[in-house]
């Protein structure tokens, strides 16, 4: 059996136009050999679990650099709950303090990768976590 | 002068020999000597790289043309820059608190953030702002908001700056009411409104409506405010998105002054004539780490733009003017050992003040983390005021002007500026190069390249890729109460129910009217606003007329 690509999207929720990272992070996963779809600005939570769908992804990254985070990855994890995705692996990326890690860790964001991260931080991480 | 370069060229050839020497010695360190616009560097510069520099046509005097040390004869010896700290939060009262906070610590000028709903034409109350509300900035839904935001503050001795650019006109038309209203006449206000949709297009992200409507939006304010309120800048025509999406220094010189021109060209295809509003353009430029190259940025900045507008028929001495706003690099600010940060912005706002910004924002040491504390923008208003009060460096005009390396990487800016030029001009001009992704495509590829060098230690960043430490941060964050929303969205309904309703309906539909003909909109929008229709109301009206922008979607 031939492996086959981890597929990502990496998904812009809310009005945040901070487009820097979540268009650096794609390359350098397309760059690493994954397949990358990137959504564009101003997604609904709604529209960012449609598309992870259609798309039959593995990950989704959630890039926020707004403060809404607590709001929007929330919503993003409830509609991934109700079409039965929970099984996508869900990362976030931004500005998003400290005190905020472990109430997005509890619903659901595997790891938040902040400013500074190195890129093969998360090239590993991904490659690490997926099955494929 | 001949014979003189003769004989440096001559000890030049000597001098490199004993380079040679000492490098078989001891080699240079292992990095590459660029630019972080990857320009590559000598070890030194002398007369040579500058001989075919002219003093009286490249550089001058201050005041004078082409003004590249300066716009005034003066400079810092008459007046210090406007030390203007962006800020907002939450709700209008607690940003107004903030306000009064910066002022009473030596603060002379007002800067306003909004939230993204705000930014994106939207009420408190519409469901996309769910989760938005005053995070990024402050909220404001309508004309109560603004006399709120601005409540015992002098209109008439204060400037306020406000990015805002999409809904720009209407935000502005807030303020005017409000100065209004506080017994201010409009011709005596002063202030910015950002309202420079090119690089909302190309990197900064908030846009309404497509490039046509919003460029028509835009010249109407032009109109309006040299007519009404002259003491306005009508736009802000901003690098510094640019610059934070990723660019290097050379493209946002580059693509900003491109953007400033078109509208310039816009404005006159409209029938304006060029020394009527010149005079109320401005620019907002980004500060960033490379010392040396953010100064010659802003001086060659400031002499492509006065031989740009001569060229377009400029004539009075103002329209040639650069005048422009800077913020220190916030994409430079690290959420590790963020203490740190207060050294690098102290660093990039002494070479904004080199370069000679006419008002300055340093960012605060958390930024990398949240919205600034308030001991945390204390000291960065303090950092601007060491620098003024403390270094010296404002006793001289333009005190960097003659050293070799600045003269010769001011060149070197100019240079690769007009090469972007012409590359935008085989597009077909700013408008077909954003709708075919041109400036994004550039832009993203230099911020991937950065990050690589970051990653693979070509570039050097304290306390991330070198001395890094594995505690994390632990400084006190502002946070937004929550409570704040609660209390907007009830203002908004008691607004809602409160006003004569017919009166804003009947704003709203001759906006509407307005807006699929030809005419001026500003009177329209201010009719609106005075009868307390929502920004949202009054965007919703525009969208419906101007439909809204889809960028196309690169990576």
């Amino acid at each position: 059996m031939t492996k086959k690509n981890i597929r990502v999207l990496v998904a812009k929720p809310g009005l945040d136009g901070h487009d820097r990272g979540a268009k650096v992070v794609s390359r350098a996963l397309r760059d690493a050999g994954m397949e990358v779809i990137y959504t564009g600005l101003h997604q609904t939570p709604k529209q960012i679990v449609e598309t992870a769908v259609q798309e039959d992804v593995d990950v989704i990254g959630l890039s926020l650099l707004s403060g809404a985070h607590l709001t929007l990855f929330q919503n993003v994890m409830n509609c991934l709950k109700k079409r039965g995705m929970e099984h996508i692996l869900v990362t976030g990326g931004g500005i998003i303090p400290q005190e905020d890690l472990d109430e997005l860790k509890k619903i659901g964001i595997k790891r938040v990768f902040g400013p500074g991260t190195p890129i093969d931080t998360i090239v590993d991480y991904i490659q690490g976590s997926v099955n494929k | 002068m001949k014979k003189e370069i003769a004989q440096i060229k001559k000890e030049r050839e000597k001098w490199d020999i004993q380079v040679q020497n000492s490098l078989q010695k001891k080699p240079e360190r292992n990095r590459k000597f660029t630019t972080l616009s990857d320009i590559p560097l000598s070890g030194l510069y002398t007369p040579l790289d500058t001989q075919d520099m002219d003093y009286p046509t490249d550089l001058g005097f201050p005041g004078k043309e082409p003004y590249t040390r300066g716009i005034h004869p003066t400079m810092y010896r008459a007046r210090l820059w406007t030390m203007r700290q962006f800020a907002g939060f939450g709700t209008a009262e607690e940003t107004n608190q903030r306000y009064k906070y910066l002022l009473s610590h030596g603060e002379t000028g007002l800067s306003v953030a909004f939230d993204y709903p705000t930014l994106y034409g939207y009420d408190t109350d519409h469901p996309l702002a769910k989760g938005e509300f005053g995070k990024c900035g402050v909220a404001i839904s309508s004309l109560q908001d603004m006399e709120i935001l601005m409540d015992g503050i002098p209109l008439d001795k204060i400037t306020t700056s406000m990015t805002i650019n999409g809904p720009a006109a209407i935000l502005w038309a807030m303020y005017i009411a409000t100065a209004e209203k506080q017994g201010m006449p409009k011709d005596q206000i002063g202030g910015t409104i950002q309202n420079d949709i090119l690089k909302e297009y190309i990197a900064q992200k908030s846009f309404i409506f497509p490039p046509t409507p919003s460029m028509r939006l835009i010249i109407d304010t032009f109109e309006y405010g040299f007519k009404h309120v002259p003491q306005w800048n009508t736009i802000s025509i901003s690098g510094y998105h640019i610059r934070e999406a990723g660019s290097t220094a050379v493209q946002e010189l580059a693509f900003t002054l491109a953007d400033g021109l078109a509208y310039v060209r816009a404005a006159m295809n409209r029938g304006l004539a060029i020394d009527d509003f010149a005079y109320r353009l401005s620019f907002f430029f980004n500060s960033h780490n490379d010392f040396f190259e953010e100064i010659a940025k802003f001086r060659a900045a400031r002499r492509i733009w006065a031989r740009e507008m001569k060229k377009l028929g400029a004539q009075k001495p103002r329209s040639l003017w650069m005048r422009f706003h800077t913020q220190t690099a916030g994409c430079t600010l690290t959420a590790q050992q963020p203490e740190n940060n207060i050294v690098r912005v102290a660093l990039q706002g002494l070479a904004a003040v080199l370069g000679g910004t006419q008002s300055l924002h340093t960012n605060s040491m958390d930024e990398a983390l949240a919205l600034p504390s308030k001991k945390a923008v204390r000291i960065a208003l303090r950092t601007q005021q060491i620098i003024a009060e403390e270094t010296g460096v404002t006793h001289t005009i333009d005190p960097l002007g003659g050293s070799y390396y600045l003269e010769w990487l001011t060149n070197q800016m100019e240079e690769e500026t007009y090469h972007y030029f012409e590359k935008i001009e085989t597009l077909g001009g700013v408008i077909p190069a954003i709708e075919k992704a041109f400036f994004q495509k550039e832009i993203a590829k230099s911020a991937y390249r950065y990050q690589k060098e970051i990653d693979q230690k070509q570039r050097i960043v304290i306390g991330v890729n070198e001395y890094a430490l594995d505690e994390p941060p632990a400084i006190p964050l502002l946070k937004i109460d929550a409570e704040g929303e609660k209390r907007q969205l009830a203002r908004l309904k008691k607004l809602r129910a409160d006003r004569n309703k017919e009166k804003a309906d009947r704003a709203l539909l001759s906006l509407q009217r307005a807006a699929k003909g030809n005419e001026n909109l500003m009177p329209y929008i201010l009719t609106s606003v005075h009868a307390y229709a929502t920004l949202g109301e009054i965007c919703n009206v525009l969208r419906n007329v101007f439909g809204e922008y889809q960028e196309p979607i690169i990576y």
